[in-house]
């Protein structure tokens, strides 16, 4: 198959290429530039770019470098920095998966004739018994990147490859290793790759929009001091909270941006029994899971799974779905992706929605 | 299985010419020589007196290929070396005199001779760019205006290397000679050398630049004449070469390529220029006729090299159009390229006020003495087949 690979200059898209050339595929890999701002946290550097290339060489396969500075900035940067102002929490890597990864990539494969995309993402595709695809976690557990994956429907599934799903981070970096690859030692990238680690999300927020001092109170409503900017506080945050008066941790239970109010609690007080899905936001793999249905939850990229119940919001248009956790768990931001997976299978994405 | 690699249709002489064969040659007979190693020129036994006299021979060509005294010519290690000398060399010597520098450029000026000026400026000088019209062409009035006593330098290109449109320079060189005496007209005459005279074009220019590989001669050298009133510091200092404006150890293979290839150019220049435009014409009228939306970028009327031919695409995006014209072995340009090689916005495009939509699907043929008729043949039909697949909704 004539397939284009996305690398990122990373270890585990180095290797996915290697594979696909193994494999005796027809391979072009590309980088995308995303970002054109200052950027030292490891991902979409020239650097980076430098690396994917040698290791493009080092395979005997062409490399593209496609500019997609201004369609990342309308897509992901700004809706981030709208986010953040709005007192929501965005995940802007699950934003580029959705529009510029898995759609405009994906699109632009196809116009040039490619029968897939691969990246390098650790999780797999299947095909279940009944014909449709299924996207599953990856082999290794503690790298599995099903949840930043978990909004890809039946149309992208079909036309795309992830060659180091059935992998383990170890066995990948030992197969750079055996192939000479110059990534194979390189360390995995860990930051929302436009936001500098020097400068932080506050350095780089700060630069695009007004970040505003609120005050805190507890559940009582009493003074317990301030925070810088309002805007960078996520409900359930544990960071610059202190302790309250009883000597308990404090933690954030609610964050009103236009009141630039912050309220602390107890690690009890945060518990939540349930987060809303917004409609307009879920996906699902094939189709959504009936009201009442039991599912597992996962809410954050690497959080523990937990078992839970699904069920519309409300019977009228527009409703979104409500995840009943079967324990009560910390809260879901908004903004906050929830991934949904078969309980009976675990490891398989049902769906997907954006915390309201 | 990888693909196989396509047969070859090179139609980008722009971004650097084929390696002619007589230069390849004749570099090659620098070293193989039966008298000995060649030596540094910059010494007294026979193998240096042998590199000294190829290098003096080389200069004494590419100064009679530009018009000029052989002790006007520097040689670099390229056209944006060449840039920044012009540029950064003048401007210097005028903050450290004067405390004060003005440089004077258009829009549509090359990335080194861009950011050259950026670089003054950082350094203190003053920069103006002026605009030019939607043809590409600066107002020679308004850059007039612009001039003062205080103008250090006025850095015109003589032909752009996107579009191919020449500047009116001798216009500017009166302009400039009348309005800012004291001020020094630099022309980048890279894209410009293979077509023009460039005595004719920029004769009156002070300072002008050109680049080997670009003429089919080797990456890696270039020359900048210096007209002996410029008043200019060097930008890399050591043992004093190249009359104290340009150290380091002279490249004579390099040198005697690039005087090769001006030699090869200047005995076929009117021809080749006559026999390319008909080709490029052909081409230029088999795309437009036989693909829709293809726009010539320059208006017609316009004064542009006979190898060049920019095109937008509508409805295209230029990089997917690159990648599927390269797998059929059709190269061409996009545009220039930042660091990671990532096509970037073309700021030539912005300045003629194109449309940011029609300027994604830009395309830069630039053809050269080497290019036949089968080329615009195939490149006629691989551009029309790559569109019509690309236009095609997903």
């Amino acid at each position: 198959m004539r397939v284009l690979v996305a690398m990122s200059g990373g270890v585990d898209s180095s290797v996915a290429a290697a594979l696909l050339v193994e494999q005796g595929h027809e391979v072009t890999g590309a980088t995308l530039k995303l970002w054109g701002g200052p950027s030292d946290s490891g991902c979409c550097s020239v650097a980076d770019v430098e690396d994917a290339r040698r290791v493009a060489q080092q395979l005997g396969i062409e490399h593209h470098v496609f500019n997609l500075t201004d369609e990342f900035d309308r897509a992901v940067v700004t809706p981030y920095v709208d986010a953040h102002a709005a007192g929501r929490t965005p995940n802007p890597c699950i934003e580029c998966n959705r529009t510029m990864k898995f759609d405009l990539l994906l699109d632009r494969a196809d116009r040039l004739g490619f029968d897939r995309l691969a990246t390098g993402h650790h999780a797999r595709v299947t095909g279940a018994t009944s014909g449709l695809w299924r996207l599953r976690r990856g082999a290794d557990a503690d790298k599995d990147q099903s949840y930043v994956l978990s909004m890809l429907g039946q149309g992208a599934l079909a036309r795309v490859l992830f060659p180091v799903g059935e992998m383990t981070k170890d066995e990948v970096r030992a197969h750079a290793a055996r192939l000479g690859l110059r990534t194979a030692g390189k360390p995995d990238s860990q930051d929302v790759c436009f936001v500098g680690s020097t400068e932080g999300r506050h350095g780089f927020l700060s630069q695009r929009m007004a970040l505003h001092r609120a005050e805190v109170v507890d559940v009582a409503g009493r003074p317990a001091g301030a925070v810088e900017a309002v805007e960078l506080v996520t409900v359930g945050q544990r960071r610059g909270m202190g302790h309250g008066a009883d000597g308990k941790r404090r933690y954030v239970t609610h964050v009103d941006v236009p009141s630039r109010r912050v309220t602390v609690g107890s690690a009890e007080d945060i518990l939540r029994a349930s987060v809303v899905l917004g409609a307009s936001s879920l996906c699902w793999v094939d189709v959504p899971l009936a009201s009442g249905a039991r599912a597992v939850a996962q809410v954050s990229a690497h959080g523990r799974p937990v078992s839970c119940t699904v069920e519309r919001e409300h019977p009228g248009e527009g409703a979104g779905v409500v995840v009943h956790f079967d324990t009560p768990q910390r809260p879901v931001a908004p903004g906050q992706t929830v991934a949904l997976y078969d309980l009976a299978e675990p490891d398989a994405v049902v769906g997907a929605g954006i915390a309201a | 299985m990888p693909a196989a690699a396509p047969t070859i249709t090179y139609l980008d002489y722009a971004a650097t010419a084929p390696l002619r064969p007589e230069v390849a040659a004749a570099m090659a007979a620098v070293h193989a020589s039966a008298d000995g190693p060649l030596g540094n020129p910059t010494g007294s036994h026979p193998p240096a007196q042998r590199a000294r006299r190829l290098l003096e021979e080389a200069r004494d060509e590419v100064a009679a290929f530009m018009g000029r005294d052989p002790a006007v010519i520097v040689f670099t290690s390229g056209g944006t070396e060449a840039a920044n000398l012009a540029v950064l060399g003048v401007v210097e010597v005028a903050l450290h005199k004067q405390g004060e520098a003005v440089v004077v450029s258009s829009a549509v000026e090359h990335p080194a001779v861009r950011e050259s000026a950026r670089a003054a400026e950082l350094a203190g000088a003053d920069i103006r760019e002026l605009p030019v019209d939607a043809a590409g062409v600066i107002d020679t009035d308004a850059l007039a205006r612009a001039l003062s006593s205080r103008t250090t330098v006025v850095a015109l290109m003589a032909a752009n290397n996107e579009t191919g449109v020449v500047q009116p320079v001798a216009d500017v060189v009166d302009a400039v000679r009348s309005r800012a005496p004291q001020a020094f007209v630099f022309s980048d005459a890279v894209q410009a050398a293979p077509w023009l005279d460039l005595a004719a074009v920029a004769g009156g220019a002070d300072m002008v630049s050109l680049s080997a590989h670009k003429l089919g001669g080797p990456v890696g050298v270039g020359a900048l004449a210096v007209d002996q009133r410029v008043v200019l510091g060097p930008r890399q200092h050591g043992g004093g070469q190249e009359r104290e404006r340009r150290s380091g150890t002279q490249d004579v293979a390099g040198a005697v390529g690039l005087a090769t290839a001006l030699r090869l150019v200047s005995g076929d220049r009117r021809a080749a220029a006559a026999r390319v435009a008909t080709l490029r014409d052909r081409l230029a009228d088999g795309l437009v006729g036989r693909v829709e939306g293809v726009h010539r970028t320059v208006p017609p009327g316009v004064d542009v090299l006979p190898g060049h031919l920019h095109v937008c695409v509508a409805g295209v995006d230029r990089e997917e159009l690159l990648v599927a014209l390269g797998r059929e072995g059709i190269c061409v340009s996009g545009g220039s390229s930042c660091a990671s090689g990532a096509l970037e916005p073309s700021h030539v495009l912005a300045a003629m006020g194109v449309d940011p939509g029609l300027a994604a699907g830009a395309l830069r043929f630039t053809l050269g003495t080497g290019t036949t008729d089968a080329d615009v043949d195939r490149a006629l039909s691989v551009v029309s087949g790559a569109v019509a697949a690309l236009r095609r909704i997903v």
